[in-house]
């Protein structure tokens, strides 16, 4: 017996309406690759690079959040859309929920000041080190940035060095050149 | 990060990928193919529901066929007419006695060549009579006996 698509639909629809699907993840074709995208009832909680080892990833996620992980694409529908428009250059401004579960304190404030840099321009990391209230603190939120769990959506590619040297990206700077090219329209 | 729930429990994607098929195909034979996907569905959505608090994810396989087999009864109960396959007055606390016995059985039943396995689970596990078998397996009688028959002639040499 093979349980096909129709009844694995089913079920998910049941989980869902029971309360049990902690955890939806898909994944969407991109101009950067392969996205692997995980969100939780509160929202988008992770987005991964096709060269993060997916397993690792879900692992880490059912460990800090919950074990209850299901592929269910439709919860994903409006990240995906609003990730399809903003490579196709028409959206500026993300509005999905963002669940933070993943970030700590001091990066969670890193990265919510960084979501507040507009798009198409560009911050230091000093600047979000001032932003923060940790003027001394440029490699602590390097860090910070690093460890980013959604990238794109919170748009650490929009932080560079001071002068306007490229910086490090989590993605690989080939990824972070190519944001800011089409940021920068 | 945050708060660490700790449990080395692989995403339940996986588990459902994993064995799927299998807990359908089991419940198939047991309760027949009208039924079967009701009882697929809620032995997935429980398994689902426990499995966070789930301790050893050392046999996922084996805890999955204990809430399939389970709802199997649940659904043989719920049949008012039908004579009940497992004389179990508390499927709650007891489901089975011998779990590793029955476990070491189930997986002898589900190595045997695919017509003697689906008369054996037609036979036993679903308490189906040889003229219902034949008809779920669009074949005789006479060779529905005869699976079943070879089947556990199987079983017994391989189990001694």
């Amino acid at each position: 017996m093979t349980v096909d698509q129709v009844v694995t639909n089913r079920f998910l629809e049941r989980a869902d309406a029971k309360g049990l699907l902690d955890v939806a993840v898909t994944t969407m074709d991109s101009p950067v690759g392969k996205l692997l995208l995980v969100a939780t009832p509160k929202g988008l909680v992770r987005i991964a690079f096709e060269d993060e080892n997916r397993d690792d990833v879900l692992g880490e996620v059912a460990e800090h959040l919950s074990p209850r992980i299901l592929e269910a694409p439709r919860r994903l529908d409006p990240v995906r859309r609003e990730l399809d428009k903003y490579f196709a250059g028409r959206l500026r401004d993300f509005e999905v929920p963002i669940d933070w579960s993943l970030t700590g304190v001091f990066a969670r404030r890193v990265l919510r000041r960084t979501a507040r840099i507009p798009y198409g321009s560009v911050a230091s990391y000093r600047d979000v080190a001032v932003g923060v209230g940790t003027p001394r603190g440029a490699r602590a939120v390097g860090n910070a940035l690093g460890s980013n769990p959604i990238p794109v959506v919170v748009p650490c590619h929009r932080v560079v060095r001071t002068g306007g040297a490229i910086g490090g990206y989590g993605g690989g700077l080939p990824r972070k050149r190519y944001l800011l090219a089409l940021e920068a329209g | 990060m945050s708060t660490v729930k700790s449990t080395a429990l692989p995403p339940f994607q996986l588990v459902f990928d994993e064995h799927a098929n299998a807990v359908l195909t089991f419940l198939t034979g047991a309760v027949g193919s009208f039924e079967a996907e009701d009882c697929f569905q809620e032995t997935m959505l429980s398994a689902l529901r426990a499995y966070p608090g789930l301790g050893d994810a050392s046999n996922l396989r084996g805890w999955l066929f204990t809430i399939a087999r389970r709802k199997a009864i649940d659904a043989h109960r719920a049949r008012a007419r039908r004579p009940m396959p497992v004389a179990d007055p508390d499927p709650g606390s007891t489901p089975n006695a011998h779990p590793e016995t029955d476990e070491v059985l189930w997986d002898q039943v589900r190595s045997l060549p695919v017509k003697q396995r689906k008369a054996v689970v037609l036979r036993f596990a679903g308490d189906r009579s040889y003229p219902e078998i034949a008809a779920a397996m669009s074949t005789t009688q006479d060779s529905a006996r005869q699976s079943v028959h070879e089947g556990l002639k199987k079983l017994r040499r391989e189990l001694r």
